[in-house]
């Protein structure tokens, strides 16, 4: 099984450098190899686990909460102009 | 070639809630940027999202006004990819097991009933908001995480007038269930318009266009009126047409096609780890229906049914629930509520408007409107007495019958009384006897009108009428 | 020397008017300044503010708060760099976030908080938790503190080495896969994972969230049990948190452990167990057998699939609980004509490989057309394993298990064959998989002087019987109280 890697990477969004695309693409193949054993299972008629925990309807009233000062949600932005958090210009 | 229309909708509407969906931030309009926002709707690392309860409520709500079938169980799904508007780059969404599934909406389109049937709606969370700028764009996260429900139609609406018939409606039904404002101003609706055409007969559909995020009716009509006739001529020049999104430009007057490149999007979705399942009690269910108001088109025929009110009429007060309650208190046991709802419509109206006051501030008891109607009904006060009457009660706040006894306002209605006041009228005025006698009716009417005045307007004008006409012919 | 000392023996000093906490926390600095320099447990600590919450903690404690109201009070614990502490950096072990300040602070710290702990330090990770040795750090891999050649495990390295090298009096980790077990054995202390949904995982940076669980890290069972009564318990900010009542764990820690049922997984004699380290195993499964347990054979059949359907659920997760570090609201960001291109530069420079791997491994198993053969299949394995567990539980109380299949192996030695370092965590992987709890108590040590690790599993929610037989186990030996030869 190939992964087509360059696909992947444009979907996460994650650059590689040329050294370790040379690492990962083996690596990857050997992984990918090792999880096709669970091809050897019969799953025929087992739920899957969705969830960690059998809990049901969790939720929470609906009242409002304080929020964070724009000072204080802005306090880490890379880069932010008049309230806003700034990225490059976005093209639709 | 005769060509087909096939239109499907998806309606995004933000919950009336106060907070978010998954924080306590205030789901409010307007505010200054970045100042709603707190850790968990900006996706800061290690936060957890928990659902706003009236979320769900109103969620199940919705279904139950769009005759859905509410299913025992739903979950939350995660839909990623990367936006810069987007907190967590991925959304919470519902993939397959929504809130709702199914259902239906009504609504008149000129003489007929037409019906629009819906695939589902499901619930997630909206995204920031974006200005771009010369050189670059900027992110606000208010609007980010507040509560949203996908309404999608069946791709079954065969006209741009269909479908605005349908949104109309939709809103009205949202409206009136207390789902949302649906204040198009504030973008708590907006619409996704997803149409193809086909040949007359053709099985398959034609390829899809999707034009995202209209944010008004009359805007998304134009639009698709004018893709489709963008789509026919394409194929009935011998082109092709490839399924993609386009933007409205409602300025130009076009779609266009959009300049990023066309890259199926792979959502990757997978049941959200951290949102447990949602599987409401029967008592649950039976709860959020109870809240389940009448919905618009039902109201209007209920009205035209139970009130004899003509479809003008019955479309005032669905269109404006507020008043329509109001009429409904007021007509209760009235013998004319065809008269009643002309003076809620017209005079009432008129006064509010005038006067400022709205229906809570009226100073006169609903039951005075209906006794006032019985009075001109009964022949106690002729028409043009029961407005003065109704000025006095808009302002005093006192009952008809007190006031018509108090400033003496009965009609008159007594024969001799009235007869005498006819001959009377007629010896004042010969020329006018002359006139009517030698064949100009018209001058009945003046001369009515003097007994009238005479009566300082109580005389019944039907009554002097056939008087006149009677003594005159003598 | 009150920095090797235990919680339990610190409170009792403070209240005896013994020791200050000023002293004690002094006493940490100390010992930090000494040998973190070699050991890299700590990717940050701040001195001052350490020093001035004892202030505080010793004012308390003259002013009559006694430590039943707050088990903690005056006593230091270090926070793995991957939970949110208010106003304070957080780095998860990576670059990616620069110069992050959390706004907010997770459960856990509100609770030591609450508590009376002094929470000081950033210790070192595997970069966002993904990792079994530390050397995924974006910071200096941190080093074992029995022999400094060595891996301390991982992720949870830095927690493991700086309790074991007496840096700091207990700590807290996280577990996904083994992060907090792992490293507790392969350091010689006590490691426990609690039941999925048992401590919340609000302020927890997420890696996989239907696996990740905060524990402590600790010199001995007792302070475990203390650290876990202070960390449980349903918290209305985590969707996920059980709503139970929490039960006095010191209280359970009676030594009795007779007529307690614990299973040996068969499919645990495994190819790659170092002989050593079974051999100090069976040894402490006989002493538990000597103590009054009942020691028999189980089955776990699906032992064999838990260590890939975990690295398939893990990564899809990871992959997606990793998107948000994008460089638009926080971190450190690269530069781009567009979004996009910003976007790939910043994840591509600020992400390490071990990283990327597992987000590429996520994002492939999730994709369109991979679904089903991969994550819908992982996760139907997982109930497999989840069964396995539950049947077995339906026989014995306890699992008991090496922790890990090795003694600590050489900084480097496995870097290079990432999915070697994935097999090395078959004996904890199933407890994440299963949402169960365990505990790794040291059990012996190798030739070299190397810790060996016993790992008991316990039923969900059974952490009162499982801390009982460990403490049971532990009091009737002394690995508890060996030191690493430093300095």
């Amino acid at each position: 099984m190939e992964i087509d890697l360059q696909h992947v990477v444009n979907l996460a969004r994650i650059n590689l450098s040329l050294e370790e695309e040379a690492r990962i693409r083996p690596q990857m193949k050997e992984i990918l190899k090792y999880i096709d054993k669970l091809n050897e299972l019969d799953v025929e008629g087992i739920e899957p686990t969705a969830h960690a925990l059998p809990l049901t309807n969790v939720m929470r009233k609906d009242e409002v909460q304080r929020s964070l000062s724009s000072e204080d949600a802005l306090r880490n932005a890379p880069r932010q102009a008049n309230g806003l958090f700034v990225v490059p210009k976005i093209v639709e | 070639m005769k060509y087909e229309v096939v239109i499907g909708l998806e309606t995004h509407v933000q919950l009336k809630t106060l907070s978010k969906m998954w924080c306590g931030c205030a789901n409010l309009y307007g505010a200054e940027p970045n100042t709603q926002v707190c850790p968990i709707c900006l996706g800061m690392p290690g936060v957890l999202p928990v659902p706003n309860a009236e979320a769900l409520r109103l969620t199940a709500l919705t279904g139950f006004l769009l005759n859905s079938e509410v299913p025992s169980k739903a979950k939350f799904d995660r839909k990623n990819y990367f936006y810069p508007d987007s907190a967590k780059n991925y959304q919470l969404t519902q993939l397959d097991m929504p809130s709702t599934q199914g259902g239906f909406v009504e609504f008149e389109m000129g003489d007929e009933l037409a019906r629009v049937n819906i695939t589902r709606a499901h619930l997630e969370e909206d995204v920031g908001k974006s200005t771009h700028f010369s050189d670059y764009s900027g992110v606000d996260f208010n609007r980010a995480g507040v509560p949203l429900l996908e309404i999608i139609t069946e791709p079954e609406i065969s006209s741009p007038n269909m479908a605005f018939e349908y949104l109309n409606a939709l809103k009205n039904i949202l409206q009136y269930g207390g789902v949302s404002d649906c204040d198009m101003e504030k973008g708590q609706v907006r619409c996704d318009l997803n149409v193809s055409v086909r040949s007359l007969g053709q099985k398959e559909l034609g390829a899809k266009v999707e034009i995202k995020n209209m944010n008004s009716f009359s805007g998304a009509r134009r639009a698709l009126e004018y893709e489709i006739s963008r789509q026919v001529k394409v194929l009935s020049e011998g082109g092709l047409l490839r399924q993609e999104t386009r933007r409205w430009d409602d300025e130009a007057g076009i779609t266009d096609s959009m300049r990023t490149k066309e890259e199926a999007h792979d959502y990757r979705y997978f049941p959200d780890p951290d949102l447990m399942p949602h599987t409401p009690s029967q008592e649950w269910h039976e709860q959020v229906r109870a809240c389940v108001v009448e919905l618009p088109l039902a109201r209007k025929h209920r009205l035209m049914a139970d009130y004899q009110l003509p479809s003008g009429d019955a479309d005032v007060f669905v269109g404006d629930p507020a008043l329509g309650d109001y009429y409904e208190k007021v007509a209760k046991g009235v013998k004319n509520p065809k008269a009643v709802a002309n003076w809620v419509i017209n005079t009432l109206q008129a006064k509010m408007t005038e006067s400022g006051l709205g229906l809570p501030d009226l100073r006169f008891d609903p039951s005075a409107i209906g006794e006032l109607v019985n009075l001109v009904e009964g022949g106690q006060i002729n028409s043009r007495i029961a407005q003065e009457v109704f000025l006095e009660m808009f302002n005093s706040g006192q009952n008809p019958a007190v006031i018509v006894e108090a400033k003496g306002l009965l009609q008159v209605s007594d024969s001799d009384e009235l007869g005498q006041m006819c001959r009377d009228v007629i010896v004042a005025n010969p020329g006018s006897a002359d006139d009517f006698c030698n064949g100009k009716t018209a001058a009945l009417n003046f001369l009515k009108g003097q007994v009238m005045k005479a009566s300082q307007g109580k005389a019944n004008p039907q009554l002097v009428g056939e008087l006149l006409e009677q003594i005159l012919n003598e | 020397m009150p920095h090797t000392l235990t919680i339990h023996e610190l409170t009792a000093r403070l209240a005896a008017k013994e020791l200050t906490a000023s002293e004690i926390v002094q006493a940490c600095m100390d010992r930090i300044a000494s040998v973190d320099g070699e050991l890299n447990a700590f990717i940050g600590h701040d001195v001052e503010d350490a020093l001035a919450q004892a202030e505080l903690a010793d004012r308390a404690l003259a002013d009559g708060v006694v430590h039943e109201a707050k088990p903690l009070l005056g006593v230091p614990i270090a926070i793995k760099d991957v939970i949110a502490v208010k106003d304070q950096p957080l780095s998860c072990g990576s670059k990616i976030l620069g110069e992050f300040i959390s706004p907010y602070e997770a459960t856990v710290i509100s609770k030591l908080r609450d508590a009376g702990a002094v929470i000081f330090g950033r210790l070192n990770m595997d970069e966002f938790a993904m990792g079994s040795s530390t050397e995924n750090s974006a910071y200096q891999p941190a080093r074992n503190p029995w022999d400094t050649d060595r891996i301390p495990g991982g992720s949870s390295g830095g927690s493991a080495v700086a309790v074991a090298a007496d840096e700091c009096i207990a700590s807290l980790g996280s577990d996904t896969g083994g992060s907090i077990r792992q490293p507790a054995s392969l350091c010689g202390c006590v490691g426990l994972k609690p039941t999925y949904g048992r401590v919340s995982r609000f302020g927890l940076v997420a890696y996989a969230s239907s696996l990740d669980q905060i524990g402590p890290l600790t010199k001995d069972v007792h302070d475990a049990a203390i650290m876990l009564n202070v960390i449980s318990g349903y918290d209305p900010q985590d969707s996920t948190s059980e709503p139970r009542d929490v039960p006095d764990y010191s209280a359970a820690l009676n030594g009795e452990i007779k007529g307690l049922k614990v299973g040996l997984p068969k499919e645990y004699q495994s190819a790659g167990l170092d002989p050593e380290v079974k051999s100090n195993v069976d040894a402490a499964v006989a002493k538990l057998e000597e103590l009054g347990a009942e020691i028999m054979d189980i089955s776990l059949p699906h032992t064999e699939y838990a260590i890939a359907a975990y690295y398939i659920i893990a990564t899809a997760e990871a992959s997606a609980n990793l998107a948000r570090f994008d460089g638009v609201r926080y971190g450190d960001r690269i530069d781009g004509v567009d979004p996009i291109e910003m976007l790939c530069a910043t994840r591509g420079t600020g992400f390490g490989e071990e990283v990327k791997r597992r987000i590429i491994l996520g994002t492939y198993v999730l994709s369109s057309g991979y679904y089903d053969a991969y994550y819908l299949r992982a996760q139907k394995v997982r109930t497999l394993v989840r069964d396995d567990y539950l049947k077995a539980f339906e026989k014995v109380d306890l699992i008991a298990s090496p922790t890990s299949p090795t003694a600590a192996f050489k900084v480097g030695e496995k870097v290079g064959d990432p999915l070697q370092m994935y097999l090395s965590d078959i004996y904890t992987i199933s407890a994440n998989l299963a949402s169960t709890c365990g505990i790794s108590v040291p059990c012996g040590f190798t030739s070299r002087g190397l810790p060996v690790g016993l790992q008991l599993l316990g039923q969900p929610f059974g952490e009162k019987q499982l801390l009982q037989a460990a403490h049971a186990y532990e009091q009737h030996t002394d690995w508890h109280s060996r030191r690493p030869p430093l300095n």
